[in-house]
């Protein structure tokens, strides 16, 4: 497997938000605001990619029957060491991602990738689909977040001193005023609202693209007929 | 899973054991190695985060003692809104109590507690309110957090005369407090607590402002 498939695999094909739909709750609980998407998206990316270089260089020597519990407890140890390196660094981002953070335990996503694809693969390709998984993940999120700032507090990146550092207090943009936004799409039903509308979105575009792959003779004969 | 071979191959029973004992002692290195070296920086970050607040809350007041160290516990489920022993603290100019924090909670949250740390001076003025942790609507109730809005600011040189007691409301009810358009609970509840925190203060003066046992910082 080249790296371009694995590539096109984690942002495109099988993106793990849009099309695998796996760790949908932290996905859409922590999707409230770029800052805290982007925060998250990173976190679960670093995961990702270590969890899966640990999977590719100890999975063929696990015996399959404690396989699960030996990823298990590696993704556990390394969730645990991000969470103590955001709080000691990113205090403020760290409490504003609260118990999600810790919950990138139990991100399927993370377990999925590590048992079904990086435990049979060489290193260089299990850290790359760490990579582009987490980098799937991350854009999903971060498309969440914006539209959800955007439509609900008429900003984008308002939050984003929480990743930055105090220097960047009032980065970002307002696009309209914060009174005139949409409530809903900061709570829960217009996560769910706004998720089925990107789906929705993709998919119609990833069938309007496989209808204009399958030759333009298809087109043609239609045009004849 | 096929345990008949498992059965039939003790020896293979065993290698898993090993091998899953092996990843537990690795995950416990991992996380406690990362916790060592992590522990001084977090606690700073903490003391940090906590003095901030402390500042930022005491306005322009000076002072010279450590008030993060400087605590006593306090309790009253009636006027504190919690059955918790929560910390108060002292904030000493030269051994004289300039200010006092109290670490509250406001009851009738739209979201459960809304936790507020309320400074007030010797004369039950206050120097300022802070919302510490709450989980109000986002964009409805959230004008309560000083990073969002400046309404927390109305309390800042307020105290139980000022408004008078009929008017410790917010304007819905009568009282001199603005809500926010489309949110009156969490408002209605956090002037509750800044008015019950004040009528602690009020009724524990002396405990709360005592001078100090240790001596003066020069």
């Amino acid at each position: 497997m080249d790296a371009r498939a694995i590539l096109r695999d984690g942002l495109f094909d099988r993106n793990p938000g849009f099309v695998q739909l796996l760790g949908l709750c932290p996905l859409l609980a922590v999707s409230t605001s770029v800052a805290s998407a982007l925060g998250l998206g990173l976190a679960t990316l670093a995961v990702l990619a270590a969890s899966n270089a640990v999977a590719a260089l100890a999975g063929p020597r696990v015996p399959r029957e404690v396989r699960l519990a030996v990823f298990v407890l590696v993704i556990a140890a390394m969730v645990t060491a991000v969470e103590l390196s955001l709080a000691a660094w990113w205090p403020k981002l760290h409490a504003a991602l609260g118990i999600f953070l810790p919950l990138i335990v139990t991100n399927c996503l993370v377990l999925a990738r590590a048992e079904s694809f990086a435990s049979r693969r060489p290193l260089p390709d299990a850290v790359l689909d760490g990579l582009a998984m987490g980098l799937g993940f991350l854009v999903v999120l971060l498309a969440l977040g914006a539209s959800r700032e955007l439509l609900g507090r008429g900003s984008l990146g308002a939050d984003l001193d929480l990743l930055l550092g105090p220097g960047y207090t009032g980065a970002g943009w307002q696009v309209f005023p914060e009174s005139s936004g949409l409530v809903i799409a900061l709570l829960p039903p217009g996560a769910f609202l706004l998720l089925g509308l990107m789906l929705a979105l993709g998919r119609a575009w990833s069938a309007a693209r496989r209808r204009a792959a399958a030759a333009p003779g298809l087109a043609a004969s239609e045009a004849t007929r | 899973m096929d345990t008949h071979r498992t059965d039939a191959a003790p020896g293979r029973a065993l290698r898993a054991a090993a091998v899953l004992a092996a990843a537990a002692v690795a995950a416990v290195a991992l996380v406690s190695v990362v916790h060592e070296r992590t522990r001084p920086q977090i606690e700073a970050s903490q003391r940090a985060e906590r003095l901030a607040r402390l500042t930022s809350v005491l306005g322009g007041v000076a002072w010279d003692n450590d008030p993060l160290a400087d605590t006593l516990a306090v309790r009253d489920p009636e006027l504190l809104g919690t059955d918790e022993t929560l910390v108060a603290h002292r904030v000493r100019l030269r051994g004289v109590t300039v200010a006092v924090l109290l670490n509250v909670v406001a009851p009738g949250g739209y979201g459960g507690a809304i936790r507020l740390l309320v400074a007030a001076d010797p004369q039950g003025r206050l120097l300022g309110v802070r919302v510490v942790e709450h989980h109000e609507t986002p964009a409805l109730g959230d004008g309560i957090e000083e990073r969002r809005t400046d309404w927390v600011h109305g309390f800042d040189g307020r105290s139980l005369g000022d408004p008078p007691p009929a008017r410790w409301q917010v304007r819905k009810d009568g009282g001199d407090f603005d809500q926010f358009t489309g949110a009156t609970v969490t408002p209605r509840a956090v002037v509750r607590g800044v008015r019950n925190a004040l009528v602690y203060v009020e009724r524990h003066r002396e405990q709360l402002f005592a001078a100090a046992a240790a001596p003066a910082a020069p």
